[in-house]
């Protein structure tokens, strides 16, 4: 299975990627799962390969050969374009835009939305941000209720308890309440 | 416990975190670096658990002392590596080269960028440096030869007493797979360096006996180790299309064969340097046409056409021909050329996207110097630009960085370019660039009665790759206290003739101070502090304290305001006509309040 997780530097595209990764090892996968560090983490676009499967060679997936993309961000769904395939990618989406250039002409959600649909198999898209604001979270944890709610509606062949028990040795002590709260509101 | 110490029997390690690894089930007693992207994470890892693994770990000035640090330690017998990017491998090569001669055996881990995914320099590949200085390579292809190939390596040097280069590339460093673990080793003794007046004797007569041994010694190795299956491995399969490759290269290769569904015969060269000539010349004599994937330069295909030459073979060669050479090489460039010499219709898309441009974080106190520079200088000076997170002053608004070449390369540069146009150059370089390379330049300024302004941005920290500490920070890699240098002190030594500092969030305050010291003749050094804000954010989080935040209160004065425009702040943004400050963003540094009277600090309630 070929995974892209994509946002921009700052969203915690990697630590996602990583937190996915780790998690389909702990259900017994072999895994291959790329970084980008550098200063595409300065607001950059990110982009994250994750492949799982029996055996797995090659960390990057063929253009075209995504069956999952995880966008951080609307636009990087967009930019994720040459790795996605009408046919089988599937697109799980936060519902934020932020426009590369902060002062240039506004996106209109609607055009990318129906750009989205054009270009992918099937679109979902969710307002993490309000929901981890229902629950007092703050969103620079938008990555663990991304990774929570891809795991509730199926698009990673992992479980719950893989996914929690791989994001809580990734993350803080201190910040495991927080994204225990959040990791649960994806479930609700 | 950091993933790097488990006791577990597998795990899922970066390359990098792999290389860590296998330096501990090696023993390993010393490691050493200077930070530099793709290779940063093997510091960062070894600065994470040194004190509890029981070993030495220090971020060197420059890469040059971090080799010469690790060359030192594995003379007295104890184990030790040191890791670089490949630039840095330049400038440890001074003192590389007659490491080799000498024979220190330590492990020396080089990664290279193609495509320059974290680097602005060249697209070097660093098997040139093998080459030129007769240094066993091995190239791992994944995290787990990462591991393997280290504990090998460590062999090797002590084996034939000679330092081992381990070469990777980003996408190695930067791959996690599934490593399975062996034993970590605790190695102890009473390290010594022996004297030995006829070894370490500096004559050319034991100059050019050290050249002939070492060449020895390499033929050795060709034969014992590279001549073996231990790296360069004959996979099997038929067919009258052999492959050769190396790298993160055969992972793309096994892939496309795999999706091809073909199994063709493949040489695995896992040591490229030497290379096996005999199991070369082998496998092209069962084959009659060979196709070599290599990432960046053809090394290997230039030694396949002279092994060719030497045992008369002839055997059609492809590679560069087919493949890249420039930019990183993909699983699509290795399937794409495969089909194409299978006769296979496939179809290769093509498309790229463009990419989100990088700029500095919010909050950022290079953005608030860049703003400062401008308003007091113009766009007509020459700014000297250096390696950091400030190279993003590239780009514009800022505009402020006319050339970046390599560290420290600003002040000789901008010295050159007054000398020849007269016009004092303002050079911009960051403070952990100021200890690696920038500080002979400045002298050099002073001693040869130079006139330019150098702007040091002082954040506190080697903020690019990670927040490592330097010399001006007041921590070690080991995570002890130690003496904080400070530039202005070292300027004021150096015999600067006009020395000043500033606070980087004071706008105002560095703006004159940068048009005061460019009116004076001489050389100036005005230091500009601001801690890096991602760890003032971090500290505060952290401290459960709250970020300050900063609002638009007044839109017409914002909208109207041009300097707003010239700071850039990715917080600020526009929704149709309304102008507002997106509070996730913001990280409360209010440079913009500033320079604006339309924003005010946030009253929380």
């Amino acid at each position: 299975m070929n995974i892209l997780v994509v946002g921009y530097g700052g969203q915690g595209v990697i630590t996602l990627a990583h937190v996915i990764g780790r998690a389909a090892f702990k259900e017994g996968f072999d895994v291959k799962q790329a970084e980008l560090h550098g200063l595409s983490q300065r607001m950059g676009s990110l982009q994250c390969h994750v492949r799982i499967g029996k055996k797995v060679f090659s960390p990057m997936s063929r253009k075209k050969d995504v069956d999952v993309v995880i966008a951080l961000e609307l636009t990087e769904a967009l930019r994720a374009e040459p790795y996605v395939s009408k046919e089988k990618t599937k697109l799980l989406a936060n519902k934020k835009i932020l426009k590369d250039d902060p002062l240039g002409e506004d996106l209109d959600e609607r055009v990318v939305e129906e750009k989205l649909r054009e270009i992918y198999k099937e679109v979902e898209i969710v307002d993490a941000e309000r929901k981890i604001k229902e629950v007092g979270g703050n969103i620079t944890m938008t990555n663990t209720f991304m990774l929570a709610y891809a795991v509730k509606k199926g698009y990673l062949p992992i479980s719950k308890e893989k996914a929690w028990e791989a994001l809580s040795e990734k993350i803080r002590p201190t910040f495991l309440e927080d994204n225990k709260k959040i990791f649960e509101k994806a479930f609700e | 416990m950091h993933f790097v110490l488990s006791e577990k029997k597998k795990e899922f390690l970066l390359g990098n975190e792999a290389i860590v690894r296998g330096a501990l089930e090696a023993g390993v007693n010393v490691a050493t670096t200077y930070p530099g992207t793709p290779s940063s994470e093997i510091g960062n890892t070894f600065a994470k658990i040194a004190k509890k693994a029981g070993i030495y770990f220090e971020y060197s000035v420059n890469e040059k002392v971090a080799l010469e640090t690790a060359a030192g330690a594995a003379f007295c017998g104890a184990r030790s590596i040191v890791s670089m990017k490949h630039y840095g491998a330049n400038v440890a090569l001074d003192s590389l080269l007659p490491l080799v001669y000498f024979g220190s055996p330590f492990v020396l881990v080089v990664t290279d960028d193609p495509g320059c995914w974290s680097s602005v320099q060249t697209e070097q590949d660093s098997r040139w440096i093998s080459r030129m200085g007769f240094i066993p390579t091995l190239e791992p292809a994944d995290a787990q030869e990462c591991k393997e190939f280290v504990v090998k390596a460590f062999e090797i040097a002590e084996t034939y007493r000679i330092p081992v280069m381990i070469r990777m590339t980003t996408r190695v460093c930067h791959t996690r797979g599934v490593v399975t673990l062996g034993k970590i080793k605790k190695r102890e003794g009473e390290w010594k360096f022996v004297k030995d007046y006829d070894w370490f004797l500096s004559s050319s007569s034991n100059t050019v006996r050290h050249h002939r041994e070492v060449l020895e010694k390499i033929e050795k190795i060709r034969e014992e180790v590279s001549e073996k299956d231990e790296f360069n491995v004959i996979e099997g399969g038929t067919g009258k299309m052999g492959i050769i490759t190396s790298g993160a290269c055969y992972s793309y290769v096994k892939e496309a064969l795999r999706d091809l569904n073909i199994n063709l015969p493949l040489l695995k060269i896992g040591m490229s340097y030497p290379l096996p000539e005999d199991k070369i010349a082998e496998f092209l004599s069962k084959v009659d046409e060979v196709l070599i994937v290599e990432e960046i330069e053809p090394i290997i295909e230039e030694e396949v056409r002279k092994i060719m030459a030497t045992y008369g073979i002839q055997t059609r060669i492809h590679g560069k021909d087919l493949l890249p050479r420039c930019g990183e090489m993909s699983l699509d460039d290795v399937f794409g050329v495969l089909s194409k010499l299978l006769g296979r219709e496939e179809e290769i898309p093509e498309k790229v996207s463009k990419r989100r441009t990088p700029t500095f974080c919010p909050g950022c106190p290079h953005r608030a110097t860049f703003f400062a520079i401008k308003k007091a200088l113009g766009e007509d000076k020459v700014f000297g630009g250096d390696i950091g997170c400030y190279l993003l002053g590239t780009y514009p608004p800022y505009r402020e960085q006319d050339f970046v070449i390599a560290m420290g390369a600003s002040v000789g540069v901008s010295h050159g370019i007054q000398r020849a146009m007269k016009q004092k150059p303002v050079i911009i370089i960051g403070d952990s660039t100021f200890f690696h390379a920038g500080m002979p330049g400045l002298l050099n300024l002073v001693f040869n009665k130079g006139d330019a302004l150098m702007i040091v941005l002082d954040n506190r920290v080697t903020a690019m790759t990670g927040h490592q500490p330097h010399p001006g920070t007041g921590m070690t890699g080991m995570g002890e206290e130690t003496k904080a240098v400070k530039i202005e002190d070292i300027a004021k030594a150096f015999c600067v003739d006009w020395v000043e500092v500033a606070n980087a969030f004071n706008v105002k305050e560095v703006e004159e101070k940068v048009r005061e010291l460019y009116s004076k003749k001489g050389v100036c050094v005005l230091v500009v502090k601001g801690e890096c804000r991602l760890l003032t954010v971090r500290r505060l989080v952290r401290e459960g304290r709250k970020i300050p935040k900063f609002e638009i209160v007044d839109q017409d004065k914002v909208r109207s305001c041009e300097d707003l425009k010239l700071l850039k702040c990715p917080a600020i943004r526009k929704k149709g006509e309304e102008y507002y400050i997106d509070q996730d963003l913001c990280w409360g540094c209010g440079v913009c309040a500033q320079i604006c009277e339309g924003i005010k600090p946030k009253v929380v309630g």
